[in-house]
């Protein structure tokens, strides 16, 4: 098939950026989306153009490296897909995609489709840990876990960071990212020891990179490759409200 | 060049405790006079970072992806060995010990081996600590399941996410460091040599991705733990970034090279769908404990599986290994694979597929039973095949999936050159020919939280290294090489991309330096190699400048390297005269076509010195001595 696609090009985190048209050729129905982009690459370098930038490293959904909004949908919009996982079986013939990178304030554009999200480490950096050094800790059975909790934490602990949470957000809202952490740790009697202290100051962290308020629309959910539920950002907050009545 | 593997004197039980007794500490207060280099944020390297910053050294760490979360290592799936015995049956650790010398085909070091299996069960330990949701089971303790090559049940997992979930939790300590400020991160920055000053490591040089600029970092040692290099072969299961960079840019200022030709296949991977093929993807091996795999018996026979009637198809697993059958081990599994393709009874587009069929399993099973077992490996099959492998066989190929070589080490991670360790995949030190299933992951912890805080110590207290900074005139030098180079590659401006050229390296290791190896094939790449690397510095395209973010520069940055790393491997695949684990030379076989080892010739580690592009490297060979264990020659029949 052949594919018409409308791919944001901007140079620099301080070039203006635009759309530029190019034709996607002999596009087949196995070819990942990204795979198809090396192809419409090698295509501009033979052309002695300079190649579309875009992120991605593992292409089997699970290091959270790719990103893109396609057609204004982030990862494009098959259910618990990541970008890399999203195969062109689902586009067809004469199709015209739009490719944009993630847009948030605290995600700048770092070239084309490449962004900055250094925030989330820093959120992750504020709390998201249990604190543990290594050497003398308990016998991995000294504490036995209910199988429910830790299947909760599991679902919670499988966010693999790459953003779109945020990008699908009309508020640019991280709530869905820090919930995940905040419940997968907050879940676990190792992480309960430091839940208020956590919640505290990863949702600071948050609020200081620039990340908006979230008004529990959902289009995080919707969009988000692991499929993380709602129910941990009510969690959260009331996980927040918690630890700041017991600060007080 | 001195290959003293420094392994502690007594009975191996009790080599780990008595060296670490012997071993020299530093005093808790002199620790933050220590600045320490860790390049990569894998298991191995954000383990080992966030370790000894803990005990208050000061590290940088770096990491070319975006965050140091996004390391290879997430993409492990089925598990982690430790010799807990929590299912009590009768697991220890010179069980696990055992087991994986006797996979590794007997060419790892024992001491190695069971210092790994001691250390085994403090990492579950530490990562139960950290918050890692390893499965359990209703009464709430840790849950196991068995994975290839052992007999007990002493793999620890989360979902299929445990390289995921393991990985976070040694991100998590590493980002309680980088808040602490005790560890500064790079990432989006690339190692592109390491810096000597007087023969020790004293630093690197780094190119930041982001901007282009080239930097030095100095430091008292310099940790490497960046990954493995199957992605010489182009197509891999593993991530487009790895790379063999750190340690063969190591490798050129004098590192040996332990055993390179030691290359681990997976024998259920998704086959190759075309020429845009960008990477495979890995099927969990639990898959063939209910699928079977067959081809048709006829040449050519293009008709859809399920037309093929019984009598025409052929069970070669089951025909040729009746007790094994379909769970005969990777290695065999995958040369058997690759025998019915080329005698072009290969199933799928381009030929190079075999069925893994499940419709008797689904019939004896039911299909409720096969979903719940397998629901989310047939949904990614799905995905990225579009076809539904309740109704039709899957298709699998084999695919290069771990290196088990790399740089060589001692005992205490250190490589030659005094001042470099190593750690993780991208040293050479456990596995021997072959890596058992869910030992990386348990190799790269023990290596970064419990082996290398201790060694790393002993040399800063044994050995007074040197102080430079990067003032010194060996960084400038190193530089300016890097800077050179870059340009180069730059200025070239010729007419192929430089994923053709990967991709046609890729198809020449595959061919003759892959699962199956002859002195004839390998001679053949060797005289081909030297040509397509002359290629490739005359004709290379790469666009765009340094001074931005260029991926096609860091990418053939990669592959240039590749291109003179390939040789490596060949020559080690040739000198070595036998069969063993990964390593299956068509000369040295057994009647009915098992690997045939050759212990009194072959019994040592192959390490590599470096003389120059375009140069043979010379062999220099450790010996390995088992006091402990009695080879044999395994059989699966
Ligand atoms: C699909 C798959 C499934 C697997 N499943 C299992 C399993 O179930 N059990 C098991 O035990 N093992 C498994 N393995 C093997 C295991 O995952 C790896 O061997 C292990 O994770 C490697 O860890 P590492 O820390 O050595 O390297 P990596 O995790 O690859 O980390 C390398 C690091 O080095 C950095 N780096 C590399 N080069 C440079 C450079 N030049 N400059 C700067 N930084 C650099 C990278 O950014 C990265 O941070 C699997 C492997 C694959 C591919
Ligand atoms: S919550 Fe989902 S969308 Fe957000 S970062 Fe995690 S995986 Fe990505
Ligand atoms: S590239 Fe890793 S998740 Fe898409």
């Amino acid at each position: 098939m052949t594919l018409t696609l409308k791919v944001w090009r901007q140079s620099n985190a301080h070039a203006t950026g635009r759309f530029v048209e190019y034709q996607a050729n002999d596009v087949i129905p196995d070819m990942s989306f990204l795979e198809m982009l090396d192809v419409v690459n090698e295509d501009l370098t033979d052309r002695g153009e300079d190649p579309i930038a875009f992120d991605s490293d593992c292409r089997e959904g699970i290091c959270g490296m790719c990103s893109l909004m396609i057609n204004g949908v982030a990862h494009g919009g098959q259910r618990g897909t990541a970008t890399c996982q999203l195969h062109m079986r689902h586009f067809k013939d004469g199709d015209t995609i739009a490719i944009e990178p993630w847009r948030a304030r605290a995600f700048p554009v770092i070239k084309d489709l490449v962004v900055d999200r250094i925030a989330f480490d820093r959120i992750i950096e504020a709390g998201g840990f249990v604190s543990v050094s290594t050497g003398g800790t308990p016998d991995g059975n000294a504490i036995p876990i209910p199988k429910d909790d830790q299947e909760l934490a599991m679902d919670a602990a499988s966010c693999i960071g790459c953003g779109a949470c945020v990008a699908a957000c009309k508020n640019a809202s991280a709530m869905l990212f820090v919930s995940a952490k905040i419940s997968h740790l907050g879940l676990l009697p190792q992480g309960k020891v430091e839940k208020n202290r956590r919640v505290l100051s990863m949702v600071k962290s948050m609020d200081e990179a620039g990340f908006g308020g979230c008004t529990v629309t959902g289009s995080c959910e919707a969009v988000c490759p692991k499929e993380i539920s709602l129910d941990f950002i009510a969690q959260m907050n009331r996980d927040y409200l918690k630890a700041l009545l017991e600060r007080e | 060049m001195n290959l003293d593997a420094k392994i502690p004197s007594g009975p191996l039980e009790r080599k780990w405790d008595r060296h670490r007794l012997e071993m020299k500490l530093v005093n808790p207060a002199n620790k933050r006079k220590f600045d320490v280099i860790v390049v990569g944020s894998g298991l191995a390297g954000a383990s080992a970072a966030a370790s000894l910053a803990e005990l208050g050294y000061n590290v940088k760490c770096f990491c070319f992806q975006d965050s140091p979360r996004r390391a290879h290592s997430i993409a492990a799936q089925g598990g982690i060995n430790a010799a807990k015995n929590y299912q009590n049956d009768g697991d220890s650790a010179y069980r696990l010990f055992y087991d994986t010398i006797k996979g590794g085909d007997f060419r790892a070091r024992e001491a190695n081996v069971y210092r790994l299996a001691q250390l085994s069960v403090n990492i579950i330990d530490q990562c139960v600590a950290q918050g890692v949701p390893f499965a359990r089971e209703y009464g709430g303790l840790l849950a196991n399941r068995s994975f290839g090559g052992a007999q007990v049940s002493r793999t620890f997992y989360a979902r299929g996410q445990t390289g995921q979930q393991l990985l976070l939790g040694a991100y998590q300590a590493l980002c309680r460091q980088i808040g602490l400020g005790k560890v500064q991160m790079f990432a989006r920055t690339e190692m592109l040599d390491v810096v000597l000053v007087e023969g020790q490591a004293k630093g690197i040089v780094v190119r930041d991705l982001v901007t282009g600029q080239i930097s030095s970092h100095a430091g008292d040692a310099v940790v490497l733990a960046t990954g493995g290099y199957s992605n010489v072969f182009y197509l891999s299961t593993n991530a487009r970034g790895c790379n063999v960079t750190a340690i063969y840019r190591a490798h050129k200022k004098g590192a040996a090279f332990a055993n390179p030709c030691y290359t681990q296949i997976h024998p259920t991977c998704i086959p190759v769908s075309g020429e845009h093929q960008s990477k495979l993807t890995l099927m969990s091996e639990s898959l063939r404990n209910d699928g079977r795999v067959w081809v048709q018996k006829q040449k050519g026979d293009t008709r859809p599986p399920q037309q093929i009637p019984e009598p025409e198809r052929d069970y070669y697993l089951e025909r040729k290994y009746p007790s094994y059958g379909n769970l005969a081990p990777r290695d065999i599994a995958s040369r058997a694979a690759k025998e019915v393709c080329d005698e072009g009874r290969g199933v799928g587009r381009g030929g190079l597929g075999v069925y893994l069929d499940f419709s008797d399993a689904i019939s004896r099973l039911g299909v409720a039973t096969i979903k719940e077992r397998y629901g989310n490996l047939f949904d990614m099959y799905q995905t990225i095949t579009g076809e539904n492998a309740y109704q039709t066989p899957m298709r699998i190929y084999p695919a290069l999936h771990y290196t088990m070589g790399g740089l060589w080490v001692d005992y205490n991670l250190m490589s030659n050159l005094p001042g470099l360790f190593v750690l993780g995949e991208a040293n050479f030190s456990d596995h021997g020919a072959n890596r058992l299933g869910a030992s990386a992951l348990m190799q790269g912890l023990a290596d970064g939280y419990f082996i290398l805080p201790y060694t790393i110590g002993h040399y800063f207290a044994s050995s007074k290294p040197l102080k430079p900074s990067v003032s010194h005139p060996e960084f400038r030098k190193a530089e300016e090489e890097v800077k050179a180079r870059t340009q180069r590659m730059l200025s070239i401006r010729g007419k192929r991309t430089v994923s053709s050229f990967h991709r046609e390296l890729g198809k020449l290791m595959w061919d003759k330096c892959g699962m199956a190896r002859n002195e004839a094939g390998l001679k053949e790449a060797l005289q081909r190699i030297p040509a397509l690397r002359e290629e490739y510095w005359e004709n290379v395209n790469v666009t765009g400048e340094n001074q931005e973010l260029n991926q096609a520069l860091e990418q053939a940055g990669r592959v240039a390297d590749y291109m003179e790393f390939a040789e490596l491997m060949c020559y080690d695949a040739l000198m070595r005269r036998e069969s063993c684990g990964g390593h299956f030379r068509t000369e040295f076989q057994t009647e009915d076509g098992e690997a045939l080892r050759d212990d009194a010739h072959c019994s040592f580690v192959a390490a590599w010195e470096y003389h120059g592009v375009d140069k043979r490297p010379t062999l220099h060979k450790e010996p390995l001595a088992y006091e402990e264990v009695k080879m044999t020659q395994r059989s699966y029949k």
